[in-house]
């Protein structure tokens, strides 16, 4: 019997049972949906997570205090004098750009409102490294650094938090663990991302953070320093320099462990996308479990439908059909069964998919999710081996059926 | 090459129930000629089905030897008696077996399908419903047939392969005189026509009369032939 035919054949058999077929897809629908709409949704995270950190650009280094793979006893803390050590043209050549950052968080209050924001010390070499711009006024100056001057610049999430509105709040006063600032530039929006809202945060200059918020000893200490390569070729160049101003400025001996880390961006990308990778893959395996539970709900109904249809394969047979003919039309059947829930369940993935974006951007996080053709094709395939494979039995069960004795079957 | 289109000898069957051999025929012998119609008639537990099943390529012998149009059928793999099954042999049930939801020409067509007969396969199964005098049903479905229509769509799917032998297991049954009547008229008619081999598997005296000759089978032997 040609594929076609037998294709039509099944199909006319499972419109017979319209609300049974239903059923046997429904299983399969929702695991399908299941597994891609959790796949698209880590990796839209993935896509975030690594497009975010890499906005930050290739050239970045980060600095930190510790080190993650080995214990270090007695760790020294990083310091304003580490930046300078590092702007050394003739020790580091291939660095571009050094700035220190210090941060935590405090009420900030004006007018009345109060909330509490990340509030970050930094520098002017900041805005460079990290891209900064203002919508509004200036950013920190090196002059307002040196001076310690209680200037803020705020992000446009905290200004509509403390006065209502993104402009005209220059000059106006805010209250940072109850001293006064003065506004002097409003950042531009960078939008929410999976790290939280980069828009809630006020900042201020080093010294001002370091002497007058903080102080923390020694008084000169950050929380980590970045560091901009000349060019993305050079990142490996400057990892070394700054290693090596680092270990001597730190007295290391050279067999010694580095008390401070420094990554590239590179590094952090892959760690993070090792993470959300190792999320996406727990979410889809639990998924795929309901996947497998859609493939024994059809291994079930199709065990049913060979017993109902007994005489109607041993009809077959006394006509002339072959084992092989048999099991061709139930795993036909079965298959057809599996791959309609997939294609269904793709849809249902894109409408599940669509309904988390909506909550998620409800909840201040853009989430986009990518339902990848590789994802689509992945579902397709896998539905229908499973189709075949829980298939399978009951058709093989059909196909050996004695024609004697399934025509007397009642 | 023998004469005769049906040429078994010494056929047996023993069913095995659990630890018990249950013998069901006994050394069987049956020629049946070319064109020839004959009954086989016995009451129940004679063997009778189980003779039309082997005579049908449905199950094998136990032992005992059996030629179906001059080839050997009786050690047969399950495909090969499908074959045979496809191409030399059509059956008539006293349930017609038709498939339901399923036009008459579909159910004509299925016997073609499974013998890789895909061209002309719409044109024959018209021309055998035709011959049932069918040729306005073509797209009925079974249920929208009376029971003599239906089994005169089984006939016509009996005769589209051009079989060796027509198998009829009790075509009367479940109809009513009237119908009845008209099937048998049917099947001797394309006996006549066709020279078509009928073998009718039967307990009504008055179908048997019909046949040329009668087989009689009793406790898995032939008694005799009239």
């Amino acid at each position: 019997m040609n594929p076609i035919q037998a294709i039509k054949e099944a199909l006319s058999s499972l419109a017979m049972n319209k609300m049974r077929s239903g059923l046997t897809i429904l299983g399969i629908v929702i695991g399908v949906a299941a597994v891609i709409s959790m796949l698209a949704i880590g990796r839209g995270a993935q896509n975030q997570i690594t497009s975010s950190i890499s906005e930050m650009g290739t050239n970045l280094l980060t600095l930190s205090s510790g080190n993650l793979t080995e214990r270090v006893a007695n760790t020294k803390p990083l310091t304003t004098d580490d930046v300078e050590a590092l702007s050394n043209q003739t020790l580091a050549p291939d660095i571009s750009a050094v700035a220190a950052e210090v941060s935590s968080r405090f009420t900030v209050t004006a007018s009345g409102e109060t909330s509490t924001t990340q509030v970050s010390g930094v520098s002017p070499e900041n805005a460079i490294i990290s891209k900064e711009e203002v919508s509004e006024g200036t950013f920190i100056t090196q002059q307002q650094v040196d001076k310690m001057s209680m200037v803020a610049v705020i992000g446009q999430t905290t200004a509509t938090n403390l006065f209502g509105a993104t402009s005209g709040v220059l000059g106006k006063q805010i209250r940072i663990n109850g001293q006064i600032f003065k506004v002097i530039g409003v950042l531009e929006s960078e939008g929410g991302t999976s790290f939280g809202n980069q828009d809630d945060r006020v900042l201020v200059p080093i010294t001002t953070a370091q002497k007058r918020l903080l102080r923390r000893n020694p008084s000169n200490r950050v929380d980590q320093i970045l560091i901009s390569a000349t060019s993305a070729d050079t990142v490996d160049a400057a990892l070394d320099q700054a290693t090596a101003i680092m270990r001597a400025r730190h007295k290391i001996a050279a067999d010694g462990v580095d008390d401070f880390t420094i990554m590239s961006q590179e590094a952090l990308v892959s760690a993070a996308s090792n993470i959300t990778g190792i999320l996406t893959a727990f979410l889809g395996g639990i998924a795929g479990i309901s996947l497998l539970v859609g493939g024994i709900g059809i291994m079930n109904i199709m065990l049913v439908s060979v017993t109902e249809r007994t005489r109607e394969i041993g009809l077959r047979k006394a006509l002339g059909a072959r084992k092989v003919d048999i099991l061709g039309q139930f795993l036909t059947e079965s298959i057809l069964l599996s791959l309609a829930g997939g294609v269904i369940g793709i849809g249902l993935a894109w409408v599940i998919t669509q309904v988390i974006v909506l909550v998620a951007s409800n909840l201040g996080t853009t989430l986009t999710p990518s339902i990848g053709i590789d994802a689509i094709f992945l579902a397709t395939v896998f539905s229908s081996v499973i189709g075949l494979l829980f298939g399978l039995y009951p058709s093989n069960r059909a196909a050996r059926l004695q024609p004697v004795e399934a025509l007397r079957y009642e | 090459m023998s004469d005769f289109v049906v040429d078994a000898h010494g056929i047996t069957k023993v069913y095995i129930m659990g630890q018990v051999e249950v013998p069901a025929l006994n050394g069987v012998d049956i020629q049946i000629a070319p064109a020839e119609i004959v009954a086989i008639m016995g009451p129940s537990g004679s063997g009778k089905s189980t003779l039309m099943n082997i005579l049908g390529c449905l199950d094998r012998p136990t032992s005992g030897e059996y030629l179906l149009d001059g080839e050997s059928v009786a050690e047969l793999s399950d495909n090969g008696l499908s074959r045979i099954r496809n191409r030399k042999v059509g059956f008539v049930f006293q349930q017609f077996n038709l498939l339901a939801r399923t036009s008459a020409l579909e159910n004509v067509e299925l016997p073609l399908r499974y013998g890789g007969i895909n061209g002309t396969k719409r044109e024959r199964a018209k021309a055998a419903l035709e011959a049932v005098g069918l040729g306005d049903r073509f797209n009925h479905r079974p249920s929208e047939l009376s029971g003599g229509q239906q089994q005169r769509v089984a006939i016509a799917r009996a005769l589209v392969t051009d079989p060796a032998i027509i198998l009829a297991d009790e075509p009367t049954g479940q109809l009513d005189s009237h119908s009845g009547e008209e099937v048998m008229n049917i099947l001797l008619g394309l006996n006549r026509e066709r020279r078509t081999t009928l073998i009718l598997v039967t307990h009504d005296a008055n179908i048997a009369a019909c046949a040329q000759r009668i087989v009689h089978l009793r406790d898995g032997l032939v008694e005799g032939s009239s």
